[in-house]
C-alpha cells in the first residue's frame, strides 16, 4: 500500500528554503465515530511525526483527533547539505510508518 | 448487487437526451458548492488524498493475483491506453452474465474468471484502489453510458426508483437533485446534476466513494446508504 507520498524539489541551491510536502495514509480515527452496528471505533491517530535531515530532527508534529484522515503536511527547511530526508511517524496503536526522500543541494 | 446496479443505472438518465430533466449546460457538480480551499485541494494531485488510492491501485495492477498468476497488466498491458474512457462507460451490460454491472463488478468478474482469484469485498481498500486507478484514466472525460437493448430494463427500474418518494421526509432522488438542485437541505447543498457527483473527498478527508471521471459517479455504496439517511428512510441493502 502506498502509505505515503512525499514531494521535495529535485535540486535546490544552498541556503534556499525547501518546501517539503507529505501526505500520509491513515484513518485518524477520532474515537467519536461508530461503525454500522453502532459500536464505537477505537481512537487511533498519528501521535507524532518527525522529519530528519541527515539524521537530525528538523520538524516534529504532534497530531491529534482534530486532524482529518490522511493528513497532509507541508513545511519548509533550509537547504544546507545534499543528503537524505527521513520521515517517521507512529500512531496510538504503536504502528510505525516511514518514508525517505533525497535532497540535492547545488552551489 | 443487482439493486446496486439498478441504483447506479438511475444516473444513467443523463445519457438519454429525451429524459434529461436538467439541460446539460445547467448541470452543476456538488464540488462547485465546496469552498475554494476544498476545490484547490481536489485539483492538486499531490494534496488530493484520493491519489493515495490511485498509487495503491497502480501497484495492485502489476501484482499477480489468484491461481492463474496473472496481473491486470498481463491482459490490459498499458492502462493509459487500455483503460482510457473505461470508467466513463460503466455501469454497462455484461453480456455473459446477462445483467448490468458497475465498474467494481467488472473488476471482480475479471478477478474471478481471468485471474482465478476471490472477489474483493465492496468498499474494501483494494477494490477502491483498483477502481480509483482505473477511473483515473478517464479523468475529464464525459460519462457515456450506453442504454442498449439489454440494459433497458435495468435502466427503467433505476429511473422508476429515482422518482419514487422514500422515507419519513417523503423525498425522491429527483426532489433534491433535479427539482430543487443546488438548494440547501441540510448543511450540505445538493448537486444539481444527474449523475450525482459524489464528493470525492469526504469532509473528514476519507475517500468515501468512487473517485471517478470529471463528475464522480454516485457509487453503489454511497447513494443507497447515505441518501436514505438524509431523507430518513431505511438504507437500501446492496445485496437485496
Amino acid at each position: 500500500m502506498a502509505a505515503s507520498r512525499v514531494q521535495v524539489p529535485a535540486e535546490v541551491r544552498r541556503g534556499d528554503s525547501v518546501e517539503v510536502k507529505i501526505s500520509i495514509r491513515h484513518p485518524m480515527e477520532s474515537g467519536f465515530r461508530v461503525d454500522d452496528s453502532g459500536r464505537r471505533i477505537a481512537r487511533n491517530t498519528i501521535r507524532e511525526f518527525t522529519c530528519r535531515y541527515n539524521g537530525k530532527p528538523v520538524f516534529v508534529a504532534r497530531l491529534g483527533s482534530g486532524i482529518a484522515a490522511n493528513p497532509y503536511l507541508r513545511f519548509f527547511l533550509t537547504a544546507a547539505e545534499s543528503g537524505q530526508l527521513s520521515f517517521e511517524w507512529v500512531d496510538e496503536a504503536g504502528e510505525r510508518g516511514d518514508a525517505l526522500a533525497s535532497l540535492t543541494v547545488v552551489g | 448487487m443487482r439493486v446496486a446496479a439498478v441504483l447506479l443505472a438511475c444516473w444513467a438518465a443523463s445519457a438519454v437526451a429525451q429524459t434529461r430533466a436538467i439541460p446539460a449546460t445547467d448541470l452543476r457538480s456538488g464540488l462547485s458548492f465546496g469552498s475554494a480551499e476544498l476545490r484547490a485541494m481536489q485539483a492538486d494531485d499531490f494534496a488530493n488524498p484520493g491519489m493515495l488510492w490511485v498509487e495503491r491501485g497502480e501497484k495492485l495492477w502489476q501484482t499477480p493475483a489468484g491461481t492463474a498468476g496473472r496481473t491486470c497488466a498481463s491482459c490490459h498491458v498499458d492502462p493509459a491506453t487500455s483503460m482510457k474512457g473505461v470508467a466513463a462507460r460503466y455501469p454497462a451490460l455484461d453480456a455473459k452474465a446477462g445483467r448490468v454491472i458497475d465498474l467494481e463488478g467488472r473488476i471482480n468478474a475479471c478477478r474471478t474468471s481471468r485471474q482465478q482469484a476471490p472477489s474483493l469485498a465492496a468498499e474494501s481498500e483494494d477494490l477502491l484502489a483498483l477502481t480509483a486507478f482505473i477511473a483515473y484514466h478517464s479523468r475529464g472525460l464525459p460519462l457515456s453510458v450506453a442504454i442498449g437493448e439489454g440494459a433497458r430494463t435495468t435502466f427503467e427500474q433505476g429511473r422508476d426508483l429515482y422518482y419514487v418518494r422514500h422515507g419519513q421526509m417523503n423525498l425522491s432522488c429527483a426532489d433534491c437533485h433535479e427539482r430543487t438542485g443546488g438548494a440547501a437541505y441540510s448543511p450540505r447543498r445538493s448537486a444539481k446534476a444527474i449523475p450525482m457527483p459524489t464528493r470525492r473527498i469526504a469532509s473528514n478527508g476519507r475517500l468515501s466513494a468512487r473517485w471517478g471521471a470529471e463528475y464522480g459517479h454516485a457509487c453503489s455504496a454511497f447513494a443507497p446508504r447515505c441518501c436514505p439517511t438524509m431523507i430518513r428512510g431505511s438504507p437500501r441493502s446492496s445485496s437485496s
